[in-house]
């Protein structure tokens, strides 16, 4: 009788245990390195934590494996350990803005917030006068006339660039996305010198929601453009196969399809301009009460809100400003949050 | 029996000529993408148009001087002005080039991080985070960089001057360290990191899958595939990136208004806290501006529009050619 012998399959490209040990090793000296320096040299604080550790472990671990592989694997760790720090370096800034909002901004939400406006009040006066009900009104009214405007104009760019595909596709792509870079203080200064000075001669939400139809313009045609691209091109012949004008082919077809990408490019869309702060500031007069009507009167907004109890300096200001930057952030992220779930949910059909 | 007499129908004219449901389709649709030139028409035209006056009176002297001054009688007539942008247009390019000098190798190595080492369920968390970090307002960095940054960055600044002081760039004769160009650059590098990580991200990703397979066939590392096959097919799109970066930060308004001291004098050293912005100018003193200043003011915005247009039209040729190529 004879036994067969099977290899036991390996796998060579998983860590030893003795590496892992290693691995574990080199951390736990950097990290050792990194406190034994600021106990014992001069220098100080978080910086010094952060820096020596790194550079002692990025040290260590390319010393090691310089000895052990040669000059090249010495390089990869090295780059390894640089990688890892643009990463951490670049999550950093989002975690401390997000957990400042939180903590500095929570202490100022209260019901009466969101009841309130601040027309019997000044951002100095104790934290349970007034509220931000005007801001969020008019942050609200700001940003459905910039859609009213902006949704059809940057649709249709996107259509052209995407259906019709004519003569002006190259050009209007480039400038779509010069648009995309203007700055936002210059197009408020071009709804201030188009329209404010020469026509309506008074400060107004329209005003405002005019320089912000400018800027979402192009965020709207890109990712539409992006969308309408994705639908495929079967669908189109068919819808002309069975004998539909290509308008009839786009209206019914073609834009049914892509229905919940386009949501998707007018939501961010929209979390673009809601905390624009440039172009409020210019041209929408910054009213504290309550105003309904877009075309006539000041009004308030989030972004203005902030900025003008940030200005006011005192302690019950800036807890003021920080609770508005918690809205704000908050109307942001469920924006952001939002457009990702519908595009997410398209792309898994 | 009687004989019917048969019809027969004359064939339909065939033709490829659009029906009138389309033509107009067509035209609403070409008229909805033309405005985006209309648009960007308009601005250059009005911004020129309400601030010709001081173009004219300024001379080449609105970008090459740099005081800024107008005095009025008690009936509101200009007396004497002086618009000069010299300051500010130094000052922007000062703080929008250190943003980039600190964005661009942090945002490089993210993109890389995310490409090639970062774990599937990492990469997506990341990228979701970087996104989101895109769509915040611009406000909140500027006030989080006033109350929460700024501090930090005056104390790197005060290291940097003592230990690196002899390095032209550190150098400075008086130590003020606050609202510095410095403090105002950081803030800005955190604003673009986002926009450059995912240029990059993006021109990274699209590198030969064969030829990163065929460099570690031959046994190369991690780092020695990216410097053979990654970097030579990016490099210009990073470029590209960063120049979309620049130009984000050349037009900021907000946040440098918040965490930058303006002054009207050049000054090119980085961590003196003196620094000048045209957007933020344009904040200044647009509240209290007297028409004709007003003026001056969209005289400065037109530079501001040509500026960030240039960088920006540039940069994309560069990604969109880069993107192309695909080699």
């Amino acid at each position: 009788m004879t036994t067969t012998v099977t290899a036991v399959p390996t796998k060579p490209w998983k860590a030893s245990t003795r590496e892992r040990v290693t691995d574990v090793l080199i951390f736990l000296v950097a990290l050792s390195t990194s406190f034994a320096a600021v106990e014992l040299t001069p220098m100080k604080g978080k910086l010094a934590y952060f820096a020596i550790f790194f550079i002692a472990y990025a040290f260590l671990t390319a010393a090691f494996k310089g000895i052990q592989r040669g000059n090249a694997a010495a390089k990869d760790a090295l780059v390894n350990s640089l990688v890892a720090i643009g990463a951490i370096v670049t999550v950093i800034p989002v975690l401390s803005i997000l957990v400042t909002v939180l903590n500095k901004g929570l202490p100022g939400i209260s019901f009466g917030l969101f009841t309130h406006d601040m027309a019997l009040a000044t951002p100095t006066d104790p934290l349970n006068n007034g509220g931000l009900l005007h801001a969020i009104t008019g942050t609200l009214t700001l940003v459905a006339v910039a859609l009213v405007l902006s949704v059809p104009i940057g649709i249709l760019t996107a259509l052209y660039l995407t259906e019709i595909k004519g003569r002006f596709t190259g050009p209007i792509r480039f400038l779509v996305q010069a648009m995309s870079g203007v700055p936002s203080i210059v197009a408020g200064l071009f709804i201030l010198s188009a329209v404010l000075y020469p026509i309506t001669k008074a400060y107004s939400g329209l005003m405002g929601a005019l320089a912000l139809t400018i800027l979402m313009i192009p965020t709207i045609a890109r990712t539409s453009e992006e969308v309408l691209n994705l639908i495929p091109n079967e669908l189109r012949e068919a819808g002309t196969a069975l004998g539909g004008t290509q308008w009839r082919t786009v209206a019914m077809i073609v834009l049914p399809a892509a229905k919940s990408g386009l949501i998707t490019a007018i939501i961010l869309g929209v979390a673009r301009i809601a905390g624009e702060t440039a172009p409020i500031l210019l041209l929408t007069g910054g009213g504290d009460k309550v105003n309904p009507n877009a075309f006539n009167g000041p009004m308030g907004s989030l972004p203005y809100y902030i900025w003008k109890s940030f200005n006011a300096g005192s302690p019950e200001a800036i807890t003021r400003a920080w609770a508005g930057l918690l809205v704000l952030v908050g109307l942001v992220l469920i924006l952001f949050t939002s457009a990702r779930f519908l595009g997410s949910r398209k792309a898994a059909k | 029996m009687s004989v019917q007499e048969l019809v027969i129908p004359q064939p339909r004219e065939i033709t490829t000529e659009p029906r009138f449901s389309d033509k107009v389709f067509r035209g609403v649709v070409t008229t909805g993408g033309l405005s985006s030139l209309l648009l960007l028409g308009l601005i250059a035209l009005f911004l020129g148009y309400r601030g010709f006056e001081v173009l004219r009176q300024e001379g080449i002297g609105f970008i090459t001087h740099s005081d800024w001054s107008i005095s009025t009688d008690d009936a509101g007539n200009v007396i004497e002005s002086h618009f000069g942008l010299a300051a500010m247009l130094v000052g922007t390019i000062l703080c929008s080039l250190i943003a980039v000098v600190i964005a661009l190798p942090v945002s490089v190595f993210c993109a890389l991080f995310l490409n090639f080492y970062a774990p599937g369920w990492l990469k997506k968390i990341m990228v979701t985070i970087i996104d989101m970090m895109a769509a915040f307002p611009s406000i909140l960095f500027g006030i989080w960089g006033f109350l929460v940054l700024m501090p930090s960055v005056e104390y790197w600044a005060k290291l940097l001057h003592r230990y690196l002081g002899f390095i032209p760039v550190f150098n400075m004769q008086v130590p003020v360290y606050t609202r510095s160009p410095f403090v105002a650059g950081v803030v800005l590098a955190i604003m673009i990191i986002p926009i450059i990580t995912s240029v990059s991200r993006e021109i990274f990703s699209q590198a030969p899958l064969d030829r990163i397979q065929a460099a570690y066939a031959l046994g190369a590392t991690r780092w020695a595939m990216i410097k053979a096959v990654v970097i030579p097919h990016g490099r210009s799109g990073v470029i590209g990136g960063a120049m979309l970066g620049l130009g984000r930060a050349m037009g900021e308004t907000v946040a440098v208004f918040t965490v930058l001291n303006i002054v009207f004098q050049i000054n090119w050293q980085m961590l003196l806290g003196a620094g000048g912005n045209v957007a933020s100018l344009i904040i200044l003193k647009f509240g209290d501006a007297s028409p004709y200043e007003i003026k001056a003011l969209m005289a400065a915005g037109l530079v501001l529009f040509a500026l960030t247009l240039i960088v920006n039209g540039f940069a994309n040729f560069i990604v969109k050619t880069t993107g192309k190529s695909g080699r």
